[in-house]
């Protein structure tokens, strides 16, 4: 294992070369100015992206942080007047929604080089940047192992009543229940979401599901699986009482969902637009997702997750192709339920 | 969200309502003038700027189609939701009176131990934003949820608004009617309920209808409860579909409940006349021992101060202590702190400037358009935030495109939100300064501007100052409308510390709480100061 960790140090090392420096677009020259960036992403790892960036260029990056569907309709309703220049989301449905209106330009070919074809879509105009994988947290004191439920769909039965939590008002469950959607079908996606209504504790944030659930509030929760990692790795006060179960089997509940990153076809500053994706899918910005406190998988530049984490190929997600989630209709299957 | 009055029953408008008595004898004298023209074209613009949320709502739900519109407003959630806020309003209004009226009581007309301090005391939970003592609560008893918690924070953060107007009210009564009561045989609980208290009916009708139109605003403090109320739920709407026709629909029946309690309250106040009419000076009230009562008494005094500073303030500090140094250590506390002090500066003294032409309509010219004018601005303070915020993200991003995600369009969205706050002490001002005063300046050769800059100006310097703070107040302590309008890159106290808090990181969040309230305590105490002044008997 660690062998190979070294291995593949080594190899992105040499990656690194062929990376961030050299893949803007070749004509526009060195990136310079400014750029601002909608970021649905943790604000802590765009700013840590965003300064080793500036370290690096010279260019001034400016967030504005936001939920994934809030920033993606929002910049389909600004349209071409957008000031985003670089669109970063946490799940793929909201990049989607900006790509459906035709709003993203073609992602460099030095970037897509980067990142392997089944992190990104086909269209190429937009790439995964990030991973994350679904996850059943749960207070061992009030579920035991062997009452887990085999997969995702277990939770619509009766049982499970007041028994588990989730986040409903998030774009990462929404994420979730967009593969369920595009996996099984409107008809069981949406019976699935009436029998959440009737047996799901709604929270306010996966961190706050987390919480609860450590406190004993709750016995388990549907979240991502970074949020357990980042609080383990910190004080462990929201988590040290909770265990983590993955459904794996291509169950929906395993769904891993890509973190996208698009430039504006608008963007004032597509030199700069264009580094940044670069630099963010290059062996430096997917380190900082290997090292650093996010727990995200990283996707590109061969760079390995971190050695916490269960590596992404044994987590034996279903496929899904993430230019096909449809973030509207999970919304509205969502306010027509009631959980919105 | 808005902790402090903004309606004209606060105890700052109290003033205006006193000397307006003196009034109609005065406008009698006012020479027969039009009014400057760019004065009234002032207050006409601003005044239809005011009307663009609640028309924003309209037209939305116009355009939506009923349909549509039907499917999305009568369906189960939005019963839920109505259910929540209907019961948070019905069960929180009713304690916040009792427990304002009392405590008013108390301080005011009994010799309990430390009445004068608790005076004070009692008016600062208004310097803690509600989502902050939320904060603190959580912290406290991680397993608050629900109407019931919802309850206990809201009623602990808002009785001043009631205390303090019904204090002020205490110390204006004209103690010799309680005497003749009591001189004819009445005993002091029933001279309480039968003439101290309907004597408290304006003052205790408005601090309700500002309680419950921050129950229906208020956001951060339910989120953070798991409480859903038609705001936090557009708030959802917003994050999952920007600001899609779900969003309006609710904030359409949100803006219904506003409008219902306003309706409500106007009907309440009744004909009744409570000005003295005699000559003289009003006796001061005589101060009632306890008794065997005073230790209750003193308990129930110090429990809601604990509970509801205390709480707090203890969490914050707790919060502060586990965070250290680290907490502090980047740029960010110091620069959020900066672009609130700025925001507030500028947003306060907009305001004010634009309030001066409406309430300078009001006073010197009165007429049914200067009265609508200032109405329409009553109404849309009173409306939430998200709804103000969600018109203002729309109208500009279809049609002022120039003044999208700018400051500009925060200023103006406080504007909206805070106006009444300035323009009740701008009026209760303005009515102060004699006309003829400014008068006898031109007439003795000053051009009318050098007039007005010397005489009116200089007077109502300290009204203007007063309303420019609560509306400083206001700004300081705003959440929703401030997510939603700052432009990129933006970050106030109450910005960071709501993306703190959502990432659980509560001693992270503590250095904005603790200058929040730093900010508001200064302003919290000026406004109880004031409300002492303008009723001492």
């Amino acid at each position: 294992m660690i062998a190979s960790i070294g291995i593949a140090t080594v190899l992105g090392t040499s990656a690194c070369s062929a990376g961030a420096p050299t893949s803007p677009p070749a004509s526009s020259g060195k990136p310079s100015g400014s750029i601002t960036v909608y970021n649905a992403q943790h604000e802590e790892l765009t700013q840590a992206w965003a300064d080793e960036f500036t370290k690096e260029t010279g260019v001034t990056v400016t967030l504005r942080n936001g939920d994934d569907a809030e920033l993606g309709n929002q910049i389909v309703q600004e349209g071409t007047a957008s000031p985003a220049d670089v669109f970063l989301t946490e799940n793929s449905p909201a990049m989607t929604l900006v790509d459906n209106a035709k709003l993203l330009a073609p992602v460099a070919a030095a970037t897509l080089e980067n990142v392997p074809e089944q992190y990104r879509p086909s269209t190429g105009n937009w790439t995964g940047i990030a991973a994350r994988s679904t996850v059943f947290a749960y207070n061992p004191k009030l579920l035991s192992e062997e009452d887990l439920p085999a997969s995702l769909l277990d939770l619509a039965d009766p049982s499970w009543k007041g028994r588990w939590a989730a986040s409903p008002s998030g774009a990462d469950f929404q994420a979730i229940v967009s593969a369920l959607l595009e996996l099984k079908g409107e008809a069981q996606a949406k019976s699935w979401l009436a029998a959440m209504k009737e047996n799901a504790v709604a929270y306010k944030g996966n961190s706050t599901v987390m919480k609860a659930i450590n406190a004993g509030e709750i016995p388990a929760g549907v979240i991502y699986h970074y949020y357990w990692f980042g609080d383990q790795a910190g004080t462990g006060e929201n988590s040290s009482n909770t265990k983590m179960h993955y459904f794996k089997n291509q169950d929906p509940g395993a769904f891993v969902s890509l973190s996208g990153g698009g430039v504006l076809g608008t963007s004032k500053n597509p030199t700069a637009a264009q580094a940044f994706l670069a630099f963010i899918t290059g062996k430096a910005g997917q380190e900082i997702l290997q090292t650093g406190t996010s727990f995200e998988y990283p996707v590109a530049s061969e760079t390995d997750a971190n050695p916490q984490l269960v590596p992404l190929d044994e987590l034996e997600a279903p496929e899904v192709d993430p230019s096909k989630l449809n973030s509207t209709r999970v919304t509205d299957l969502m306010t027509e339920v009631g959980l919105l | 969200m808005k902790p402090a009055p903004n309606l004209p029953q606060q105890p700052a408008g109290g003033s205006a309502r006193g000397r307006g008595a003196a009034g109609p004898g005065r406008r009698g004298r006012v020479p027969k003038r039009r009014p400057p023209l760019a004065i009234v074209l002032i207050a006409v613009a601003v005044s239809l700027l005011g009307l663009l949320p609640l028309g924003y709502v309209v037209v939305t739900a116009a355009l939506t189609g009923w349909t549509e519109l039907s499917g999305l407003v009568f369906r189960p959630r939005v019963g839920e939701l109505l259910v929540n806020t209907i019961g948070l309003v019905v069960v929180t209004v009713p304690i916040c009176a009792v427990v304002g009226v009392l405590a008013a009581w108390l301080v005011e007309r009994t010799t309990i131990p430390g009445a004068r301090v608790f005076a004070v005391l009692l008016a600062a939970p208004l310097a803690v934003p509600a989502f902050v003592n939320s904060y603190g609560w959580v912290s406290a008893i991680p397993s608050l949820n629900g109407l019931w918690s919802g309850v206990l924070i809201a009623s602990l953060s808002y009785f001043p608004l009631v205390y303090l107007p019904c204090a002020a009210a205490l110390r204006r009564l004209d103690f010799t009617v309680e005497e003749a009561a009591a001189s004819l045989g009445t005993g002091p609980w029933r001279v309480f309920f039968r003439v101290v208290l309907p004597q408290l009916r304006l003052p205790l009708l408005g601090g309700s209808l500002l309680v419950g139109l921050h129950l229906l605003a208020e956001y951060g403090a339910f989120a953070m409860i798991r409480f859903d109320t038609f705001t936090t739920a557009i708030v959802d709407q917003y994050r999952s579909t920007f600001n899609g026709p779900a969003a309006t629909a609710l904030a359409g029946v949100l803006v219904l409940c506003c409008l219902f309690l306003l309706v409500g309250e106007s009907a309440g106040r009744g004909r009744a006349r409570y000005a003295r009419i005699g000559s003289g000076v009003a006796r001061a009230a005589r101060r009632r021992p306890l008794g065997a009562l005073t230790p209750l008494g003193w308990a129930f005094l110090a429990g809601v101060f604990v509970l509801s500073i205390g709480v707090p303030f203890w969490s914050v500090l707790r919060w502060i202590v586990a965070g250290g140094a680290a907490a502090w250590a980047d740029g960010v506390v110091v620069s959020a702190l900066a672009q609130t002090v700025l925001y507030g500066a500028i947003g306060a003294a907009v305001t004010c400037g634009l309030a001066f032409p409406i309430a300078f309509l009001a006073i010197r010219f009165p007429s049914r358009m200067a009265r609508a004018l200032e109405s329409i601005n009553y109404v849309t303070s009173s409306l939430p935030g998200i709804v103000t915020a969600l018109a203002l993200v729309t109208v500009s991003i279809r049609l002022v495109q120039p003044l999208y995600q700018t400051a500009v369009l925060v200023i103006v969205a406080y504007l909206l939100m805070f106006l009444p706050r300035a323009l009740v002490n701008l009026r209760a001002g303005l009515a102060q300064v004699p006309p003829g005063l400014e008068e006898a300046a031109r007439s003795l050769g000053r051009p009318p501007a050098a007039a007005f800059l010397g005489v009116t100006a200089r007077f109502i310097a300290p009204s203007a100052l007063a309303g420019a703070a609560l509306v400083f107040l206001g700004i300081v302590n705003e959440l929703t409308a401030t997510l939603l309008l700052a432009p990129n890159g933006t970050r106030t106290l109450a910005i960071q510390f709501w993306s703190q808090v959502n990432d659980i990181n509560y001693a992270g969040a503590a250095p904005y709480a603790l200058l929040m309230i730093a900010l508001s305590l200064p302003v919290t105490y000026l406004l109880f100061a004031k409300s002492r002044l303008v009723s001492a008997p």
